[in-house]
């Protein structure tokens, strides 16, 4: 799976209520994730997550388990999030809900076009590649089929 | 010779297994995004593997009309379907699995990051997202990477006005909010005997403010005698020689009340360096420190007295409710001028009941104090019950002295 987008630099420590409040969870219409999207953290990000490389710092996704913030992610256009680290939760629904989440140690420059190819294993900013640290053959299969949802459709 | 994950999970750490998992849960909220993602799987029936459960417990009673119809239309659907429903009021769901449904060596998967909590029972207990919970419901099973495990070794005694709660913020300021991911905790040492039940959810809940997978005891008298009075037989789970990634020493005795500040769980400091900090609110409960024996430290604290500043009080279930009417506990409480809610989660998540106003400060005993999670502007320290329970008669963080 190869991808690109310009840098959306975050930092670290970002927990799922500063991507999606808790206020906004009480739907089924996924358009509210997206307008709502980091509104604690910052407001102007939404406007910014269209074809962006979301390039944060270590623990990313931490706290709460709700997938509505890999999904207001996706969502918003979101090609990837990149961190030396996510926490486990979140790595798991990015990866469920066809997010790539790449774990790699990326300086980030806001802006800067950011590629990306996950079965070569790197990412690729400013000139350098940077290794990631691979997914399992599992996951690997989840993302390649855009999700669980649609891995699960065509398992049975 | 394995960790308690490798012995239940039955593989060594780092491996990935699929394994049936034995009950699986969800609550008001994620239950919602499980039900559309399993319709969206195409599945006609549920897997009849695993025990599954549908709690109420974050938004309860319902805030507005659009939680009320998503509760009735998930209602419905569990009824329905014959899944284990339990319905507002009844209780937090960490806290019905601990009431005697999880018994030692299950594997648990809740639809919540503190799915960690039934850990305490020497179970494999774990939070996942909606759509893995979908698959569950789809297959029965899921997959996992065998954690390592982080060895807690616990020795001495408490002293003082320092409680489990005031050990658990250490530990997670010790490790740091990434310090524990993808690994196990494991509660061990000679002093883990003294802990009962209720202090081992506590220790177990903020496993995940580490990062960790789950927090465990092993299974031992405690245990045993504590699912014994809730009808379940168990047996002991005896520990052997194994391999931790790391090891942290807790000297009980070295424990003071402590205080995690406003906005990081991790940041933790004395009680006393914080003292004399307003407070606009006091919140006991939640997951963490919403049990029977957290209300009783309560009551006797505030008993005859009067709190200074608004105080809310959610028991964590029903059944601690009536405990705690049965022994007139509540009685003292609601005499020193508490609020009671309905048994549930609260404004721990800031959805309704207590949410904080622009610039308010609440002392809280919930396990998360991020930016905003409990209204916009406002700032949320957390501690144990008994220095809530001082502060609120004072209107300012205080230090608990103890008996
Ligand atoms: S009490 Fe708070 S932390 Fe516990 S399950 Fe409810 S919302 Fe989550």
């Amino acid at each position: 799976m190869q991808g690109a987008g310009h840098a959306v630099c975050l930092g670290p420590d970002i927990d799922t209520d500063q991507v999606i409040a808790g206020r906004y969870l009480r739907t089924k219409d996924h358009s509210i994730w997206v307008s709502h999207v980091f509104e604690d953290l910052d407001p102007a990000l939404a406007g910014r997550l269209k074809g962006a490389v979301i390039v944060a710092g270590k623990n990313f996704g931490c706290g709460s388990s709700r997938e509505q913030a890999a999904i207001a992610l996706r969502e918003s256009g979101v090609a990837a999030v990149i961190a030396p680290g996510f926490a486990r939760i979140f790595f798991r629904n990015a990866i469920n809900v066809g997010l790539p989440a790449i774990e790699s140690n990326l300086a980030c420059i806001e802006g800067e076009h950011v590629r990306f190819d996950l079965a070569a294993g790197w990412v690729e900013a400013g000139g350098s590649r940077y290794p990631i640290r691979p997914l399992s053959p599992r996951m690997r299969e989840i993302l390649a089929a855009g999700g669980l949802v649609s891995y699960w459709r065509s398992h049975q | 010779m394995s960790t308690l994950s490798e012995r239940i999970l039955g593989a060594s750490a780092g491996e990935y297994v699929d394994r049936k998992v034995d009950r699986a849960y969800v609550h008001d909220g994620t239950g919602v995004l499980t039900l559309e993602t399993w319709k969206q799987m195409g599945a006609e029936r549920l897997c009849d593997l695993p025990q599954l459960y549908v709690l109420f417990d974050h938004i309860v009673p319902a805030n507005n009309s659009t939680t009320a119809t998503l509760q009735h239309e998930l209602r419905e659907f569990a009824c329905g379907s014959f899944l284990h429903f339990s319905d507002i009021g009844s209780g937090i769901c960490h806290q019905l699995m601990s009431e005697g449904i999880v018994l030692p060596g299950e594997v648990v998967v809740g639809a919540d990051s503190h799915s960690c909590t039934p850990g305490a029972f020497g179970a494999f207990a774990t939070g996942v997202g909606a759509t893995d919970m979908a698959a569950i419901w789809l297959t029965g099973e899921t997959w996992f990477r065998v954690p390592d495990t982080i060895g807690i070794h616990l020795s001495g005694s408490l002293q003082g006005g320092a409680e489990a709660k005031d050990l658990a913020l250490t530990y997670v300021s010790r490790l740091g909010m990434d310090g524990g991911t993808y690994c196990a905790l494991e509660f061990i040492g000679e002093s883990t005997q003294s802990f009962g039940m209720d202090e081992r959810l506590t220790l177990c809940n903020l496993s995940v403010e580490t990062g960790a997978k789950t927090g465990m005891f092993y299974a031992d008298d405690v245990t045993v005698r504590y699912l014994a009075a809730a009808g379940q037989k168990a047996g002991h789970q005896v520990p052997e020689p194994c391999t931790y990634s790391r090891e942290l020493e807790f000297e009980l005795a070295d424990i003071v009340p402590m205080v995690a500040v406003s906005p990081r769980v991790d940041t933790v400091k004395p009680v006393r360096d914080l003292a004399g900090l307003s407070l606009d609110q006091v919140f006991i409960g939640t997951c963490t420190n919403g049990r029977y024996s957290d209300l009783a430290r309560l009551a006797k604290i505030v008993k005859g007295r009067k709190v200074a500043v608004r105080t809310i009080v959610v028991p964590a279930s029903r059944a601690v409710l009536a405990e705690a009417i049965r022994t007139g506990i509540l009685s003292d409480i609601v005499e020193a001028g508490c609020t009671i809610g309905t048994p549930g989660c609260g404004p721990c998540l800031g959805a309704h009941m207590g949410v904080l106003g622009e610039g308010e400060v609440c002392l809280s005993t919930a396990n998360r104090n991020f930016k905003n999670r409990m209204g916009v502007g406002g700032e949320i320290y957390l501690s144990s019950v008994a220095t809530a329970a001082v502060s609120a008669l004072t209107g300012e963080i205080t230090e608990p002295e103890g008996d």
